[in-house]
């Protein structure tokens, strides 16, 4: 921790920051208005794919910038889960230093264009932020500077790869290519491990890839991430499932020394329903795979997927507010959201509620399905619904929903899109008998070094919480790298 | 990486496959099956590993043509490569000494059996083996079939070989003839249905292998789930063989005519493609 403060104090106190600092009185940085991100308009992005949010001009970021304070203790890195040095990238955007302010974006954190897109930056680091906590002002921006610096980087050409110690010839295996897994790569190839990352799909990126719409995290961004690491020497191998190509045990005889399981959350439930199995109901991994990963929409590619005129999706989480939000640049007439609790419970981030809503999404709350049923062919047309009322608080600490006697009802729909939650990949657990893990399928693990009850594995992400989010999992990757270091360094003394 | 080594045309519609992929061969068992995806483009598809060579490192693989993909794999030549190839994937069939076994395949179904008909017969047991096609030429690997099995009956819709009638007759005969301590089958979903209810009549066990539409095939979409014994399962990683008699195979069946549509129109447009640039 004090390595850390002493870090800050001395970055801070640099005399470009001194300057920054002295060039504008705080009451003008306080008294300036957040900025807005410009949004492509409802009606035209909800017919095409294209990303919502279009991204800050230099001048307003610039504009933004200068709201931060720069604050001696900065409250807002303790929300940020990779701790980016905020004020520094900041105060470089404001001296329009944008290749420096990504430069430190890169000391901690290997995805800012995914992370200014898609952290949940209004719980984190804006949380956090001095404006929030005691001016009781708008936070700054930081996730749209994140976003901007990082943009800026990668349109400049000239992105800068981080400088990798010399091999030192140690093999380390990262099973799943999920952010988790990419950010363990990202830090143990800067010092100098020789690191093979395993996909078992035939496309790097994880939920990045085939669960988060282009609309949100265009696929190109993702990729050039990617490009990124193998530029630092990273080693991606595509279509190898750790636990069926090859155990960890082979792993191991082929040098191998230590594991990162980033495996993920993949399994999809369901709610086990009477007619769910119907053709035209899916879960919410399969929809946005067909669309997201495999193209499906696109005439020329060969996947297929259902289109739906009245489409329901079930749920009220990000992977929800995804689907419906797809179904509707897919044609639905109805896209509709149908969730048991009310807007205020809904876990979905409040930006894309509000986006959806925009787009003309339906919200049907206080609403579950109990029932579906088929036409002749075997295609889902009709739900029956149940009315919802919230009682008391429940252990999440939100009102649970209670059914109300009686109030069942029946709607036409084409096109079910099942959306709650999904249960942790059971593959590595499965393969190794040794391991210890909790009794919802999450591997244990402790939560500083992130080694599990096999010394050499280390694990992190949705596989170890369950579910989560991007920069979380990008923290436990970061925890797991340091852990994975220091093991290394212990055995190879003895 | 994942390049074809030989080439085989088994009929007019199914074609044998060698491929380099010495880490699947390596590990998969019989019952395992990869997924396939051909080019930027292609679509995933399951296809089961029908027998490996770990001294050469390649799989095999039996294709029958049935749509654009399934098409575009079984035209292809010695070196050209196969995309991505992934797996081994399924569980492995469970293979024990139990005595006599009847294994029954019908149509392209004959691929995935013969590797289970092979490891019955090496843990010793009685394989007789039913080969089910519409006409002659559709009969695929009778000789490979012949090499692992004690008696092989042939059945044929037209009676253009082996014996006139369905795949049940061959069958049928059989366990009235002797007695049988498991039955397999493996085909098309209706014919899975039927020769099911024909054992679960005469209380033989017998294990089915469904081949249910995927996309990931680890358990990630849950396109694959089927009901047996009246709660769901993902073919994928639960499978793909359950107890037969369990199934509920008119779900799987709607379940795979789901996409029929868009398929026949794909299908077309890829044949009516093909005509052209022959002409
Ligand atoms: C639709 C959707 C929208 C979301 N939106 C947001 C959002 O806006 N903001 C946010 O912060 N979070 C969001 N999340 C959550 C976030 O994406 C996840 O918490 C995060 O991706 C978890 O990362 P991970 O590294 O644990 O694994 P994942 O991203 O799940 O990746 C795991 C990878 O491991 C591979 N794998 C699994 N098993 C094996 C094996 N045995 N061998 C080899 N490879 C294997 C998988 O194929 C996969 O590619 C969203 C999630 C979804 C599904
Ligand atoms: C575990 C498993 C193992 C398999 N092993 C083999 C194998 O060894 N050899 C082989 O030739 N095929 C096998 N199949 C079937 C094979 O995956 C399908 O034939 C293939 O997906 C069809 O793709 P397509 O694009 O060519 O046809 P599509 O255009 O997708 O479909 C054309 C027609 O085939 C039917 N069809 C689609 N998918 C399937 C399916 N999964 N099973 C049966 N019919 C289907 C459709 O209803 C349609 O009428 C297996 C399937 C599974 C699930
Ligand atoms: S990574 Fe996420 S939490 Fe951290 S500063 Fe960026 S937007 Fe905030
Ligand atoms: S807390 Fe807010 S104002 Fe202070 S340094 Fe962080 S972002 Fe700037
Ligand atoms: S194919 Fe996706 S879960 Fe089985």
């Amino acid at each position: 921790m004090e390595i850390i403060a002493e870090y800050l104090k001395q970055e801070r106190s640099q005399e470009w920051r001194e300057e920054l600092r002295k060039s504008m009185k705080s009451k003008d940085r306080t008294t300036k208005v957040r900025v807005h991100m410009p949004e492509e308009d409802p009606i035209k992005r909800a017919k095409s794919h294209i990303e919502v949010n279009r991204g800050l001009t230099m001048e307003i970021a610039v504009e933004e910038a200068q709201r931060c304070l720069d604050c001696p203790d900065p409250t807002c890195m303790q929300g940020c889960p990779v701790s980016i040095n905020i004020p520094k990238f900041i105060k470089y955007v404001e001296k329009q230093d944008f290749a420096m302010a990504a430069r430190t974006l890169k000391e901690t954190n290997a995805l800012p264009a995914v992370c200014g897109r898609v952290c949940p930056q209004e719980v984190q680091c804006e949380a956090s932020c001095f404006y929030t906590l005691k001016l009781k002002k708008i936070p700054v921006a930081i996730g749209h500077l994140e976003r901007f610096v990082a943009d800026w980087e990668r349109n400049s050409g000239n992105m800068y790869v981080p400088e990798v110690a010399p091999s030192n010839g140690i093999k380390v295996a990262i099973i799943g290519s999920g952010p988790s897994g990419l950010a363990v790569a990202g830090d143990l190839i800067k010092l100098g491990y020789s690191v093979t990352v395993f996909e078992a799909l035939h496309e790097p990126g994880g939920v990045l890839k085939y669960g988060i719409p282009e609309f949100r995290l265009p696929n190109e961004i993702v990729d050039v991430e990617i490009n990124n690491l193998k530029k630092m020497g990273v080693e991606f191998i595509n279509n190898f499932i750790v636990g069926k190509t090859a155990t960890i045990d082979d792993l191991k005889e082929e040098g191998f020394e230590a594991f990162f399981a980033g495996s993920g959350a993949g399994l999809p439930n369901f709610m086990n329903i009477p007619g769910e199995n119907a053709n035209g109901i899916m879960s919410s991994n399969e929809y946005l795979t067909r669309v997201n990963l495999m193209n499906a929409a696109h005439d020329d590619y060969d996947t297929p997927v259902f289109l739906g005129k009245k489409v329901a999706v079930i749920g009220g989480g990000n992977t929800a507010m995804d689907s419906v939000r797809t179904a509707k640049r897919l044609g639905a007439d109805k896209a509709m959201i149908i969730y048991r609790r009310t807007l205020d419970e809904m876990p979905a981030r409040a930006e894309e509620i509000k986006h959806a809503q925009e787009e003309g999404i339906e919200f049907l709350n206080l609403n579950s399905p109990i029932e579906y049923f088929a036409d002749k062919n075997g295609r889902v047309n009709k739900m029956r619904l149940q009315k919802m009322e919230l009682g008391e608080p429940d252990s999440s600490g939100r009102r649970r929903p209670v059914p109300i006697e009686g109030s069942e009802y029946e709607l036409e729909t084409d096109l079910v899109v099942v959306s709650v939650g999904v249960s942790p990949n059971p593959l590595i657990p499965a393969s190794l008998p040794g391991l210890n893990v909790s009794r919802w399928g999450t591997i244990i693990v402790d939560d500083k070094e992130m080694q599990s009850s096999i010394p050499e594995l280390f694990a992190g992400g949705d596989i170890v919480r369950g579910g989560a989010t991007v920069i979380l999992a990008m923290g436990d990757g970061r925890n797991a790298a340091a852990g994975i270091h220091r093991y290394l360094q212990n055995i190879n003394k003895k | 990486m994942n390049r074809i080594v030989a080439v085989e045309n088994l009929s007019e519609s199914v074609v044998k496959l060698e491929i380099e992929a010495p880490r699947i061969a390596q590990k998969r068992k019989a019952g395992h099956f990869v997924i396939v995806k051909l080019g930027l483009k292609g679509e995933r598809i399951p296809l089961t590993i029908s027998s490996a060579d770990t001294e050469k490192g390649t799989i095999t693989l039996i294709i029958q043509k049935v749509g654009v993909t399934s098409h575009k794999i079984a035209v292809l030549n010695i070196g050209d490569e196969v995309t991505d190839v992934v797996g081994p994937l399924g569980l492995a069939t469970h293979i024990e000494k139990i005595g006599t076994v009847l294994c029954a395949g019908g149509g392209v179904g004959t691929a995935p059996l013969l590797p289970i008909v092979e490891a019955m017969h090496k843990a010793g047991n009685r394989v007789i083996t039913v080969l089910a096609a519409r006409s002659k030429d559709l009969i695929i690997l009778e000789k490979e079939m012949r090499a692992f099995s004690d008696e092989v009956i042939i059945m044929t819709d037209d009676g253009s070989l082996g014996k006139q009638g369905l795949v049940t007759h061959g069958m049928e005969e059989v366990i009235l003839r002797e007695k049988v301590d498991k039955a397999i089958t493996i085909g098309p979903a209706i014919m899975m249905k039927f020769s099911s209810m024909l054992t679960k009549k005469y209380n033989i066990p017998t294990e089915a292998s469904l081949n249910a539409i995927m996309v990931d095939g680890t358990g990630m979409c849950g396109a694959c789930r089927v009901t047996v014994g009246g709660s769901t399962k993902f073919v994928c990683v639960d499978g793909p063989e359950f107890n037969a008699h369990e199934v509920n195979f008119d779900e799987l069946l709607s379940r795979l005519g789901g996409f029929k549509d868009e398929e026949y129109k794909a299908y077309q447009t890829y044949l009516e493609g093909l005509k052209k640039e022959t002409v």
